[in-house]
């Protein structure tokens, strides 16, 4: 495509160039190599490309290459300490998510051993307070059943008396002693049954 | 009206040569176009002293500037070539900028472009030429010369084979320096015969002043676009050497 537009356009002038020609004026001066300055042209040409090269090979494009290295160098190191910074941080976040496990492990046992302990306390207390309960309700249960059997001995003398009463008025005789005993046991233990 | 009165058009005279800076100039041939390459060489170096002056590590435009034409064909030195193109770095880079300073310049008014002296392309591309075929005998010796025979072609075609390549190596240098020379006159010779046809209606009268907008807003036109072509075949210029010299250190 390039070859064809250059082609096209080299037709173009040398037609352009030709029609001028034969209007009886010179061709190309491009072509002219008689003429002088043609062939020094070239030759200053020579000595300013080549000075032009050596200029940018020794001189320019160094500069160029220093600054774009130093850039570079720059951009690497500013990777290299934010790479090194966000280990830190990362190591410094983990250490930091650790703790914070560490402290909530603790202050949960803490609250575990804490709750176990009341619990405890608790635990005992009920204990000894049953303890005194159940000695106080056997206090007061001994205390009933000693008040109840002297109650009872109370009954059975009475009962005993006013059965012998009874009998000597009614009998007219002193029962004996231990009969009076026994019916009055039997029903007393009748009634309390 | 008589043929000489009417201005004619001189679209090649833009091309002449004359000597430049005054007696020296006379007494050495020194040429306006020679004048015009070291304005372009001073630009060049000036680009690179002034913009990497500052040295920033955050460019300003001119350093900016000046780091992406390096840039530029610093990658294109090694895409192309590999990683021996760095050597020829420098003279790619030379040529570059010689070339797209010689056709940029050329498109100012009252100055002389002189990548449209095809004795000036042609040295250019002799240069190369000569580069690439050097750097390939330096290379591989002897064994450079099995490039104008492919390997893996039948022998029986080695008659035919042979001339067509060794033509169409040699026609490296015609094609490479024809293509920008003719590009650059047949833009200047288009430039020329427009703005003549403006100034040749606009000395017929009122009407012609109206029919000279059409030649001129070509003008305009053709102005971005040579632009276009200026950019365009330095780049061809600078990346065809590249691949030149990658067949000369690679051979194929």
């Amino acid at each position: 495509m390039r070859g064809i537009t250059s082609l096209a356009s080299l037709a173009f002038t040398l037609t352009t160039s030709a029609a001028f020609a034969a209007e009886g004026k010179r061709g190309m001066p491009q072509l002219d190599v008689a003429n002088p300055l043609i062939t020094s042209q070239v030759v200053w040409m020579a000595i300013i490309f080549f000075a032009l090269y050596l200029l940018l090979s020794r001189w320019g494009l160094p500069k160029v290459e220093l600054v774009l290295k130093a850039r570079a160098a720059t951009i690497a190191g500013d990777l290299d300490a934010a790479r090194a910074a966000k280990v830190l941080s990362d190591a410094a976040r983990d250490e930091m998510m650790s703790a914070t496990q560490k402290a909530h492990a603790a202050a949960q046992a803490q609250v575990t051993a804490a709750v176990d302990q009341a619990k405890a306390e608790a635990a005992a207390q009920a204990v000894t307070a049953n303890a005194r309960l159940d000695r106080q309700l056997a206090e007061a249960e001994s205390r009933i059943a000693a008040a109840r059997a002297s109650a009872v001995d109370a009954l059975r003398e009475v009962a005993t008396t006013a059965t012998v009463d009874v009998v000597a008025r009614l009998a007219g005789f002193a029962p004996d002693q231990a009969v009076i005993n026994d019916a009055v046991g039997r029903a007393l233990t009748a009634r309390a049954a | 009206m008589a043929a000489e009165e009417l201005p004619s058009i001189d679209a090649l005279g833009q091309f002449e040569l004359t000597t430049s800076l005054g007696a020296f100039g006379r007494s050495v041939n020194f040429t306006q176009s020679n004048t015009m390459m070291l304005i372009a060489s001073a630009l060049v170096l000036g680009m690179l002293y002034f913009g990497m002056r500052p040295k920033a590590v955050v460019p300003g435009r001119l350093q900016a500037l000046a780091e992406m034409g390096y840039e530029f064909i610093y990658n294109m030195c090694s895409d192309q070539i590999g990683h021996e193109g760095r050597r020829f770095f420098p003279f790619v880079f030379t040529l570059f900028f010689f070339v797209l300073m010689g056709n940029l310049l050329g498109l100012l008014p009252y100055s002389f472009t002189y990548t449209s002296h095809i004795v000036v392309t042609f040295a250019l591309a002799a240069a190369v030429i000569v580069l690439t075929t050097v750097v390939a005998l330096y290379l591989h010796g002897w064994k450079f010369f099995t490039y104008f025979f492919p390997a893996g072609a039948p022998k029986m075609l080695a008659p035919l084979i042979i001339p067509v390549e060794v033509i169409s190596y040699l026609s490296r240098p015609v094609s490479l320096s024809i293509r920008l020379f003719a590009n650059m006159v047949a833009g200047h010779v288009m430039f020329e015969v427009f703005a003549s046809f403006v100034v040749m209606l606009a000395a017929a009268g009122t009407l012609g002043v109206v029919g000279a907008i059409g030649p001129l807003a070509l003008n305009v036109v053709l102005v971005g676009f040579e632009l276009l072509v200026a950019a365009l075949q330095a780049y061809v210029f600078a990346i065809l050497t590249c691949i030149y010299l990658h067949d000369a250190v690679h051979l194929h």
